[in-house]
């Protein structure tokens, strides 16, 4: 296929059982899908239904077939593409170690000031920096960073939703 | 069902232990037979059923006989099939039978034993990870962890087994949960309504369909096994559908018997083994309809060369199936039943347009005879393979006995699909997608036990069958008459063939230096040994083997250097067939650029 790969957004939401993760995870590696990130968690305790966040990326066709993979799972009850149901926001929080002293530790603090980074733990030689925004908004406060000290880095993976008033939700009659 | 009927001190209730709950269920789900291999962990439900008569069991010889023996069972009754095997090696055995009924999707529920749940995850004996294991080797898995779950969980394996896309699931039962009490609780309302489709055939996608169909000047049905799940009343539509359109119909290898054979509008299989006229159909047709058939790698060859002018349409119950390999035109989402059906009420009386440019195409790619050999009849002469296959297809019809054809994998199958014919569906059992070495003979046993009167026939290499020739004990124990036809060329014959065309004649491993006397093997199962050497002795074999009323292997010793043929090397287009030294290619229109392939 000479197609373009396009990355996508896909939100899955499915119940919190045991298994069911390691289904869709399975699913992607088992038929060579990538996964560029993942976040999940508990949304909805009164249905017992978490919500994956899947960033991957591959031609339409590819993507289709993600799609179409993901709704045989039986534990899913409902997928959305983000991408192509129109604007979304996606966030990802990202905490930043940074060791350093003197001149670098002070413009390391400036710079996460700019960046709206919060410093959630500090000590003499180090910050924890606390920043949540677009992946690529924390690449670029990474690369800032890098001279500047950065010894560590935890991300969580993007967590998106769509603009606008109208929801992604599953069928009440159907959980 | 139990001899003491215990009743429970609060509820008044029945006291049933686990193992007697699975049974009810099992039985309230309609099982007669379960196929399976006790071992410790299942050993509570093995007592039940000894406590029991309503539900059979059959003692197979190895877990992964068990399950093609279901897969077989359910493909020849379109019953959901039930396996039983204990924990850790039961359920490892039981795991390549899992992966060929996901492939070609057959309804099983397989019930595993299971440790008990305060040792899972400590290495126990006989532990293994059986729903890790098969996560991605079965339709849906469970393991169930605690007893109240116990009734409704098998009661929705049986019910994601059947529904949609069938194919295998499997219920983990640590051994607590069978040897304790647990509650028969009253069936709960399915989960699963999200996967029921509303609503029949989208009524847009039929309009569209039906208006190609009317235009078109070359059309073609591609059929597959979807029509086989769909029942025997898909079948029916879609003969009526060919009758009233007078549309020539292809088939893949898992949905022979969909349309009749001997038919005149059958064109025969499609794909890497298939006729020289459904391939070239398919590959000049203008409208393609495919039925419950998924663009297999072995149908499709070089995919951006596959069916290059037509019009696709793609009917599939597993929306997944529709774009995956291949663009189509119009998707048609759903069971292929309501789908024929409503493309039959929307061609209503149309007449039948006048295809007779396309027939005599057609005509004139059947006369090259793709099939077609020469057996030299002198009684001393080699058999060839296909001619032991039309001959046992003869006579067996002879019998005028109600057939079911199992095989292995390799040349023997493809011979089998392409010279033994099939009027009704559900009378060919063969192993697909996943291309299953052993699986015809505990298939066999699976269609016999299902079907006691019924003629039932393993077309056998010899390779393969040894891969589940501990069956023989299954088949003496319950005296199943299940007649053995193998084909001995003493090679893997497609691995011979592939290693001919593509790996310079060099038969690394393939061939076989000690096969077993296959007559004296029958003898020491109880069953009848007969071996044909020469054409001479082929209709008397096969009469014998006909004739007598217990199981009998029949050795066919054939011509050990046959090439199964027409061959769509992989990769290659559908004109780019090779062929068989009986035919001329040249009047196949193939072209010299797809012989010079491999």
């Amino acid at each position: 296929m000479t197609e373009t790969i396009q990355n996508s957004v896909i939100s899955v939401l499915i119940e919190n059982e045991s298994g069911a993760l390691a289904r869709v995870v399975g699913l992607f590696s088992g038929r060579g899908y990538n996964i560029e990130s993942l976040t999940v968690a508990l949304v909805d305790a009164e249905h017992s239904l978490s919500r994956i966040t899947v960033l991957t990326s591959g031609t339409p066709q590819v993507i289709e077939q993600i799609k179409a993979q993901l709704k045989r799972l039986i534990p899913v009850h409902a997928v959305c593409d983000l991408t192509e149901e129109g604007p979304y926001v996606g966030r990802e929080l990202a905490l930043v170690k940074v060791v350093s002293r003197g001149e670098s530790r002070t413009e390391g603090l400036r710079i996460a000031d700019s960046f709206r980074a919060r410093p959630v733990d500090t000590t003499a030689t180090s910050f924890v920096f606390e920043l949540t925004g677009s992946p690529s908004k924390i690449d670029a406060f990474i690369e800032l960073m890098r001279p500047l000290g950065l010894a560590e880095v935890s991300r969580t993976g993007i967590a998106a939703i769509g603009r606008g008033p109208s929801v992604f939700h599953v069928n009440e009659e159907h959980v | 069902m139990t001899a003491a009927a215990e009743r429970d001190a609060t509820t008044g209730n029945e006291a049933l232990n686990g193992a007697e709950v699975l049974l009810r269920v099992l039985d309230e789900q309609g099982v007669e037979v379960v196929f399976g291999y006790p071992g410790g962990a299942v050993l509570p439900i093995y007592d039940a059923l000894f406590k029991q008569d309503r539900i059979r069991h059959i003692l197979v010889r190895h877990e992964q006989a068990a399950v093609h023996a279901a897969e077989a069972y359910a493909r020849s009754t379109g019953k959901v099939g039930v396996v039983l095997v204990t924990s850790g090696p039961g359920a490892t055995n039981a795991v390549t039978g899992l992966v060929d009924a996901l492939m070609d999707s057959i309804p099983l529920v397989c019930l595993t034993g299971q440790v008990p749940t305060k040792l899972i995850g400590n290495d126990a004996f006989q532990e293994a990870d059986t729903t890790g294991i098969t996560r991605p080797a079965t339709k849906h898995n469970y393991l169930v962890r605690t007893p109240g779950a116990l009734a409704q969980t098998v009661r929705e394996a049986f019910e994601v087994a059947r529904s949609g896309r069938p194919g295998p699931v499997l219920v983990d039962l640590p051994k607590d949960i069978t040897v304790g009490q647990a509650p028969l609780t009253a069936p709960a309302l399915s989960r699963l309504k999200r996967f029921r489709r509303q609503g029949g055939p989208d009524a847009e996608a039929i309009a569209r369909t039906v208006e190609a169909m009317k235009t078109a000047k070359r059309p073609l049905f591609y059929t597959g096994g979807g029509i086989i799940n769909s029942g025997p009343e898909a079948s029916e539509l879609l003969r009526r559908l060919a009758r009233k359109t007078g549309f020539p119909v292809t088939s893949t290898l898992m949905g022979l018997g969909a349309f009749p054979s001997p038919d005149p509008q059958f064109l025969g299989m499609l794909g890497m083994h298939g006729s020289v006229e459904a391939n070239m159909a398919t590959h000049g047709c203008d409208l393609l309809i495919a039925l419950g058939a998924r663009f297999d790698d072995r149908v499709t060859g070089r995919v951006d060369a596959f069916s290059p002018n037509s019009f696709k349409v793609h009917a599939d119950i597993d929306p997944s199936q529709i774009g995956k390999i291949i663009r189509v035109d119009v998707r048609l989402e759903g069971d292929v039943r309501d789908t024929l059906q409503a493309l039959l009420d929307a061609w209503d009386d149309t007449p039948a347009p006048d295809l007779s440019t396309w027939w005599n195409q057609i005509a004139s790619w059947r006369s090259v005879d793709g099939f077609g050999f020469t057996q030299d009849m002198t009684p001393s002469a080699v058999i060839r393979p296909q001619h032991a296959i039309r001959r046992l297809y003869e006579m067996a019809m002879e019998t005028g006995r109600d057939t079911f054809v199992s095989t292995e994998v390799g040349q023997h199958q493809m011979w089998a699909a392409q010279h033994f014919q099939f009027a009704k569906p559900n009378r060919w059992l063969t192993s697909g997608g996943l291309g299953t070495m052993g699986y015809g003979l505990p298939a066999a046993v699976g269609a016999q036990v299902a079907h006691p009167d019924a003629l039932v026939i393993d077309i056998a290499g010899e390779a393969s069958t040894l891969m589940n020739i501990q069956e023989l004990g299954t088949i003496a124990q319950y005296r199943l008459p299940v007649k053995i036809f193998i084909l001995n060329n003493q090679y893997m014959g497609m691995v011979r063939q592939w290693q001919e065309l593509l790996h310079g004649s060099r038969y690394s491993q393939s061939y076989s230096e000690a096969l077993p006397d296959f007559v004296k093997l029958a003898e020491a199962f109880q069953a009848t040994g007969m071996r044909a050497t020469c054409v001479g002795e082929l209709d008397d074999v096969i009469r014998r083997m006909l004739e007598h009323d217990g199981p009998v292997i029949a050795d066919i010793c054939v011509a050990e250097n046959e090439n199964c043929y027409p061959m769509i090397p992989s990769g290659a287009a559908h004109n780019q067939m090779l062929l068989g030294p009986d035919q001329d290619s040249a009047a196949a229109g193939l072209t010299e650029e797809g012989m010079m392939l491999v």
